[in-house]
């Protein structure tokens, strides 16, 4: 399979999968807006600080309101990850490779960009924006599905999900990671029921609510951050995604699993092989945003070694795709 | 519907020799038409287009940038081309192309043609065209032009006449290939009663053509892409899919040790044709153009090594310059000692003294055109323009003259369109393809080009062009 092609098939999913994960981080802040007590204010810088991008957001905004936030991540064509710019990226590097995906994929690559199109250039009321959020991760399911079920389950349908569970694993720990910059109003109020309420409004934008009761019954922080990031069988949890993304480097490369051909491999290995043999006790006693903070950087490696391994063509577009921002 | 009184007008009419009066080869097809209940034709229009949108049939247009991809306008009467007008273009294109590819090879080796005075010197090496780069190549089995698509028109005398010679990308041969899966969809019962000559074997004949480029059994053929933004990425990608080879832009290519890769997951593969859909310039910026992006570095070094095979070979656009098309038929008549059976459209070459005063005098019946401009860009038709458009076009002949060619306006003929629920006149034109490897291959039909508007003689497809499927018969 051509680089260039791979390449496509891997960003059109990374960019499909950032999407559908900002939208979840922006039901997460309005959950827990929501569920603040009376007389705090609306906490959205927290967010900002989530996803990476506070610098230029400052730079571009000063100060962080719901408006300025909204708009930042879901509307801002300036900010490269945002629901608007990923769905422009995935439907450009899907019409370059029409030919090769099946046309049931590329149509809903379109239809998605037309809908998050149509619905930044008509602005968004409260309500429309809690259906525009639940449309999104409901496109983003649906692409997914359609490419499970009409590509060939061969190369290019690996890079398709190298692509959305790499993206996914970050997301995840992203999303944890939102816990820690939400401020409490004071220190004493970790444990409360307020508490309580936070952790299960960030289970909820994950989608993990009800997988994680059948599995612990009850909200425990430590227990939450045990299964968003250790949980082998969910498909959101971090480890879930690096055991299967490494299936898929495996199943591309044809190596067998427990060796290593390349640097992808290798380091997708090792970080996998970390989860296996750690528990959440490790991961708190170090500091869960440190552990967090940790993590994305080696992600972010592995993502540099598959941009390496097996996409580079020039120096160009190799700092483009090195970079995790693309 | 009746057409007792289409009117064929002064135009030569492709499908009627009179008032009602259908051509012979044409009268079945009337008569089917006739026999259809009313609205019929105009349901199946819609049919076809309908067909269209879902084959995702598009063409781009320069400059316009949001939803640049257009549906490509398709008109589902027919034009019937009868099997004695067929052999004659066949054999006219033959003719045409051995000489051609004579005079680049000449032009590139020992210039016998310019020792002579054919041509005069100066018109060749002021071409853009002409490529000091190619002095004393060899591609393989000495052919330059593998691909051709040669502009044809007729006029009121009933002949056909050569418009312009496409050497170097000539482009639209998916729209002839899929104008005829439309049209066997709108009228099965037609292809039934009539004898059509195929042309679906297109995509096989050309694979064969630019195997045909490599002494290896089972050489890699790659299609050389600009990318998706292509006017043309539809066909690219069509032909790709059709003869089975990969779709590359240049920046899937790599020149190591002397020899064109392409970068895949496992590695580089060996590429050892590569059927080009980019222009000279394009292809390789260390002898080219250092700015460009687009090409492969170090490709030419391998072309010339042998290494690789280019298809059409780089420097055929020496021989499709508008003003040395003016000196085609003393090409044909040096190399083949023939008289030219397709012949010209009466050229003024403005580089020439004589004919640029000519020209310059007459600008409101002539037909202006930049000689290395292509799909219309770059024309002006002098009945049409503005007095301030004719001014501005005999300051620009004036200040370069080499670049420019004159040709009386030309009563193009008609063909049948559909319009509304009846047929009128529209003209047309035809761009038959030839393929030259271990042989000649003139794909039988080509892309009849139609200027829907009333009364336009612009059949290009940026200014309001559309398509019909071209039958020829057996």
């Amino acid at each position: 399979m051509l680089s260039r092609v791979a390449s496509s098939i891997y960003w059109v999913n990374r960019y499909i999968e950032r999407a559908e994960n900002y939208a979840r981080f922006i039901e997460v802040n309005l959950n827990l807006s929501l569920d603040l007590p009376r007389g705090t204010v609306e906490q959205w810088e927290p967010l900002v600080a989530t996803t990476g991008d506070h610098e230029m957001f400052v730079a571009r905004y000063g100060k962080a309101t719901k408006e300025t936030v909204l708009h930042f991540l879901v509307a801002d064509a300036e900010n490269q990850n945002s629901i608007l710019s990923c769905l422009l990226g995935a439907r450009e590097n899907a019409r370059s490779i029409k030919e090769i995906i099946p046309s049931e994929m590329w149509e809903q690559v379109n239809r998605f960009y037309l809908m998050v199109r149509d619905a930044v250039t008509r602005g968004m009321s409260h309500h429309d924006l809690h259906a525009f959020l639940a449309d999104v991760k409901a496109a983003s399911h649906l692409l997914w599905g359609i490419t499970d079920a009409t590509m060939s389950h061969g190369e290019g349908w690996h890079f398709a999900r190298l692509g959305r569970l790499l993206e996914r694993a970050d997301k995840t720990s992203r999303i944890l990671d939102v816990k820690y910059f939400i401020l409490l109003p004071t220190a004493d109020e970790v444990g409360t029921p307020f508490d309580i309420i936070q952790w299960s409004d960030l289970l909820k934008s994950a989608s993990a609510l009800e997988m994680y009761y059948k599995r612990y019954g009850r909200i425990a922080p430590d227990d939450v951050a045990a299964f968003l990031i250790l949980e082998p069988t969910f498909p959101r949890a971090i480890r879930y995604c690096l055991i299967k993304a490494e299936d898929s480097l495996h199943a591309i490369s044809g190596s067998e699993r427990g060796s290593y051909q390349n640097l992808a491999e290798k380091r997708l290995g090792r970080l996998r092989a970390e989860l296996d043999f750690v528990d959440i006790e490790d991961c708190v006693t170090r500091g869960l945003h440190e552990f967090v903070d940790h993590f994305q950087a080696r992600l972010n490696q592995v993502g540099e070694a598959i941009s390496e391994t097996f996409f580079v063509p020039r120096r160009v577009h190799y700092t483009e795709s090195v970079t995790e921002e693309q | 519907m009746k057409f007792s009184t289409y009117d064929p007008g002064e135009f030569y009419d492709e499908l009627f020799e009179g008032i009602g009066r259908p051509r012979r080869g044409s009268a079945l097809l009337l008569r089917k038409f006739a026999s259809l209940p009313d609205g019929e034709l105009r349901k199946r229009q819609q049919a076809a287009e309908r067909v269209i949108l879902n084959m995702g049939m598009t063409f781009g247009v320069y400059g316009s940038d949001e939803g640049h991809e257009q549906i490509f306008p398709f008109d589902i009467v027919p034009r019937i081309v009868e099997a004695p007008d067929w052999t004659l273009i066949d054999t006219g294109l033959r003719q045409r192309l051995r000489a051609l590819n004579l005079f680049i090879d000449d032009v590139y080796h020992e210039q016998k043609i310019l020792k002579d005075n054919v041509i005069p010197s100066e018109l060749i090496y002021s071409s853009k065209g002409f490529l000091k780069a190619c002095w004393g190549l060899n591609p393989p089995r000495g052919i330059w032009c593998h691909i051709a698509g040669i502009d044809l028109v007729r006029i009121s005398d009933g002949r056909y006449y050569v418009l312009e010679d496409n050497m170097r990308c000539p482009s639209g041969v998916a729209y002839v290939l899929e104008a005829r899966q439309v049209m066997k969809r709108t009228f099965p019962e037609l292809f039934e009663a009539y004898r059509v000559r195929p042309v679906d074997e297109y995509p096989s004949r050309l694979l064969e053509t630019l195997r045909s480029l490599s002494d290896l059994p089972d050489p890699t053929i790659v299609i050389l892409t600009p990318g998706s933004y292509n006017s043309a990425y539809y066909e690219h990608s069509l032909l790709a899919q059709k003869m089975g080879v990969e779709l590359v832009e240049a920046s899937d290519l790599v020149v190591i040790d002397g020899s064109v890769h392409m970068r895949t997951t496992k590695g580089s593969q060996r590429v050892d044709v590569i059927y080009r859909r980019i222009n000279d310039e394009y292809l390789d910026p260390l002898v080219f153009r250092p700015d460009s992006l687009l090409g492969v570095p170090g490709v030419m070094e391998a072309y010339k090594n042998g290494r690789v095979a280019i298809a059409n070979a780089p420097g055929t656009g020496v021989a499709d310059d508008k003003a040395i098309y003016a000196y085609v038929p003393k090409i044909i008549n040096y190399y083949l000692a023939e008289e030219p059976i397709l012949p010209n459209v009466p050229t003024y070459v403005c580089w020439e003294r004589r004919d640029r005063d000519y020209v310059l005098e007459h600008l409101d019946q002539l037909v202006v055109k930049a000689t290395n401009e292509a799909g219309g860009y770059g024309m002006m038709i002098g009945p049409q323009a503005s007095q301030q458009e004719r001014e501005d076009c005999a300051r620009r002949i004036q200040a370069d003259p080499r670049n420019y060619i004159a040709q009386p306006t030309l009563a193009l003929s008609r063909s049948p369109t559909l319009v509304e629920d009846h047929i009128e006149g529209r003209h047309v034109d035809l761009r038959p393809y030839v393929l030259q490897g271990k042989g000649f291959y003139v794909l039988p039909g080509g892309m009849t080009r139609v200027a829907l508007r009333k009364g336009s003689l612009v059949v290009n497809s940026s200014q309001g062009g559309g398509n019909k499927d071209t039958w020829v018969l057996s």
